[in-house]
This record gives structure tokens, sequence and C-alpha cells, in this order.
């Protein structure tokens, strides 16, 4: 039997160089890109949720919309800031690792700045009166309402993650799907489409699953185990 | 809740390393060249031979001819490999490329249902072929991008002194392989060139059913990226590469390099 299932065992069980190259890089692109997401994304959406400014209407609708930016669009914006003939040129990171890294933070930013919005918006409102007669300001309370909100916080990085994890329009533009390079397993999947070869397609298309479900069920897993160990 | 913490933070700092993993520092260039010499394998046969005479790594960004260019033009590529001599040539006398060399070539074939409803496998020639197509409204799938292969199928539609248009025609403004995928659906014609054909998988009922005319002659050439337009090209480097690719060396790399027993590129340099 030479099925898709067949083919992905025996491509893992090989441990082809180039595969776990493109697996490697992957992971660092995608794992990269939601780490920054985060560092940028959870202290921006809890000062949403927590100041009043005139226009915040607007912002929260904006950051809203942007869940939806297709990755094509992301991609474009991306390489015509970095391209050589644009404004930040002279950096040379168009069809780098961090050039992808780049524009997937942009796509799972808005993920994570509204989630982080709207859970700190909730806990503030049930929290308020007991963390101002504690004495903690808006400002003081932003790290105890992300520690509180920490496991629907979880759900919205791992959205992101899967929305960047799962993407090609982006990568394929600014880092170029270079072999050895910049491709990525999303970015293999579309070549080896474009090449007719779609049973190794789909085998590439498992093994990425499989990445996804393991990542997945190892941050439920170290969830769980929080709340249990730590209540 | 400390340890929590801690643990936390300790996971962050082990992203933020991954995340910091060193680039190692090597010799490269990069060459925006298109679909078919990438999808063939071409690139994955020749760029290790090279890499072995000279240490110098390419990185190659396959995209359809036009957009090949383009990338070029933004000097995000220092070198152009592409198929499509008028753009080409357009090219370098709007001086963004230096000077354009012949590499190889190929041809390009027409593909089509084994039932070839349209009956190409007795046309005289590419244009009679392609007449019949249009007169008997066979579905064809085409590029419908800036390609060079799209550019070669306009030039034979006008040759035919037809107007693709139709329920019949089928612009999938995509890349080759997509294009064959969506051929091998319908079924439809559609004109490819010979490399990509001989080394895509999902044929389905397709099979060649027009070949051999001269205009399907489909020629590739280099061109390095004007280093005075763009003053980061890696002229140095890049030219290494062009005058090794046209060079005795570089030419027996191509000829030699086959797809189930069949070669794909002739050598073409002077």
């Amino acid at each position: 039997m030479d099925g898709p299932f067949a083919t992905a065992f025996s491509l893992i069980a090989s441990g082809d160089a180039a595969l776990m190259q493109i697996i490697g890089l992957s992971l660092r692109v995608t794992l990269s890109a939601v780490l920054l997401a985060c560092l940028i994304g959870l202290p921006l959406g809890a000062a949403l949720a927590l100041a009043r400014f005139p226009g915040r209407g607007a912002v929260i609708v904006m950051f809203n919309a942007l869940m939806g930016l297709p990755p094509v669009v992301a991609g474009l914006v991306v390489y015509l800031a970095l391209s050589r003939s644009g404004p930040l040129g002279s950096l040379a990171l168009l069809f780098t690792p961090t050039a992808m890294i780049i524009a997937q933070t942009l796509l799972i930013l808005p993920i994570v700045v509204s989630l982080t919005r709207s859970v700190v918006e909730d806990l503030w409102a049930e929290y308020r009166e007991q963390l101002l007669s504690l004495g903690a300001g808006r400002l003081r309370a932003v790290p105890t309402l992300l520690w509180d909100g920490r496991v629907s916080l979880l759900t919205g990085v791992l959205a992101g993650f899967g929305r960047a994890s799962a993407e090609v329009g982006a990568v394929l533009i600014v880092g170029g799907n270079i072999a050895g390079h910049t491709r990525t397993m999303t970015t293999a999947i579309t070549l080896e489409t474009n090449r007719g070869n779609l049973g190794l397609a789909v085998a590439l298309g498992i093994i990425l699953l499989t990445l996804t479900l393991t990542l997945n069920a190892a941050a439920w897993g170290a969830g769980e185990w929080a709340k249990r160990r730590l209540g | 809740m400390i340890h929590a913490r801690r643990f936390i933070l300790s996971a962050t700092c082990a992203l933020a390393l991954l995340a910091a993993l060193p680039v190692t520092a090597q010799e490269f260039i990069t060459v925006a060249s298109t679909t078919s010499t990438e999808n063939s394998g071409l690139f994955g046969h020749i760029l290790p031979i090279f890499r072995a005479e000279t240490g110098i790594e390419v990185r190659v960004i396959s995209q359809g001819t036009g957009q090949a260019l383009e990338t070029g033009r933004r000097g995000d590529a220092d070198v152009v490999f592409v198929h499509a001599r008028a753009q080409e040539e357009k090219f370098v006398a709007n001086g963004y490329g230096v000077q354009r060399f012949d590499v190889m070539y190929n041809d390009f074939v027409i593909v089509g249902p084994d039932t070839d409803p349209a009956g190409l496998r007795a046309a005289a020639d590419a244009k009679a072929a392609m007449a019949a197509i249009a007169s008997a409204e066979a579905s064809f799938a085409s590029r419908g991008d800036d390609s060079g292969t799209y550019t070669a199928e306009k030039a034979l539609w006008a040759a035919a002194g037809v107007e693709p248009a139709g329920a019949w025609y089928l612009s999938t403004g995509s890349g080759m392989g997509a294009t064959l995928n969506t051929a091998t659906q319908v079924p439809a014609y559609a004109l490819t060139d010979r490399g990509t054909w001989l080394s895509f998988e999902n044929r389905g009922d397709l099979d060649i059913v027009f070949e051999g005319d001269p205009v399907l002659f489909n020629p590739y050439g280099i061109i390095l990226v004007n280093p005075q337009k763009h003053a980061h090209i890696k002229a140095e480097q890049s030219q290494a590469f062009i005058d090794w690719i046209i060079s005795d060396a570089g030419q027996a790399a191509i000829a030699s390099f086959e797809v189930g027993g069949k070669q794909l590129f002739f050598p073409r340099a002077n």
C-alpha cells in the first residue's frame, strides 16, 4: 500500500534531511511570529480594554476586522515594504525567514489583540471594585488580569498559531519558497500540488496536521496540569 | 502560582532562543526564474554542481516570467533566468538588465484529452491546431498570467486569427502546474512547456496531442540585473554563475538532466 498515510509515515521514518529542515523552519517561523504577536498583542489588547480615549471604538472595530486580513494581502504589504525598491529595502530582508516572521506576526497580531481586549474587558468589569480597593491602578491591574484570563488567552494564542501554521499566501510572497532556505511545509505542499505530485502533497499535509495536533495537545495538557497543580 | 509563572517565563525564553537561531552567513546569489525550470527539477540537478565548483549558493525563486522580470526590476534578485524573448530584450533595453545570454531551449506542446475532440492530432501546424480548438469550442485551460507560456499562447491565437473567448476558454490565472491540474479535471486542452509536462504526475487522461511545429520553440535567456540601477546586486558572483551556465561545464550539466530517461532542456549557448 502506498497511500498518502504510508507516504507520510515513510517520509518521517526516513528522517529525510530536507524534510526535517522544512519542518524546523516552519516551526521556527510560526512560533517566532506567535511569540512576537504575544509580546506586542497582550499588552496592547489589555491597554485597549482599560484605556478610554476618543476613537477607541474605531480602533477596536479595526482590530476585529483585521482578523479577516487575507494572508496574501499581508504578504503583499510586507513585500512592498521590504523590497529593494521599497522603504525598508536597505535591510535586505526580502526572501528571508525574518520577512516571513514579520508577515505572519502581522497576520496573528489582530487575533491576539482582539481576544485579549475582550477577555480583559470582561475580567475588569467583574473585578474592578476589588482591584481598585486593593490599591491597584488600571496599569498595575494589567498583569493580574492577564494572569486570571490565561486559559481564555491560551485559546486565542492557539488560534493565532493555527492561522500562521496553515497559511501559505504570505510566506510564499515574502519568502519566495527557496529550497533549503525559505521553503516551509505549506509552500512545499503548494509546490508538490503544482508538480502534480498530489500524493506527496497530501502526505506533507498529514505531517503538518500531526504536528499542529501535537502542539495543541501539549498546550492543552500544560493548561490542565497547571489547573490541577496550581489551582 | 510562582512556579507556574517561572514555567511560563522559561517557556518564553526558550521560544525567544528559537526565534534568534543564528542564520549561517554564506556567499549566495538570488535568481528569479520560472516555474518550468524549478518544477521540472532542473535547478535541483545543476545547482549542486555549480556550488561544488565555486562554493556559491544559488537561491531560486520560481515565478512566471513577467513576475520574475518585475522581481529583477525591483532589485530583489541578482539574476533573471526566464523564457519570453521579447520581454527579456525590453528588460535589457530599458536598462534593468546588463546583457541577455542564450542558455537553452525546450519546446511547447499542446496536451489534451486522449479522445482529442477537436482533432489536433491531424492538425498540419500549430496555427491549424489552435484554430481547430476554437472552432470546436473544445475546453482550453489558459495560464492567463504574464508568464512566458501565456505570451507564447497569445502569439499562437493571434497567428490563428482567433480571439479566444467563451465558456470553453478557461483563464486560470495561475502557474503551469495549477493550470495542468485544471486541464486534467475538466478535461481541457492546454499549452505547456515539455519540461513541466514530462515531470508532471497528475496527467489523468491527458496526453500530448500536438507537437513539433518550429513556432513552438521555447528559448531561455539569462540576464544579470544592472548593478548601476541597484548597487547591492552581487555582480561578481552572479556573473560567475552566468559564465558557468553558458560554459561547456554548465551546458553539459543542463544536457545531462533527465526525467524518466528523457532529456528536458537542450544547450544552446554560443
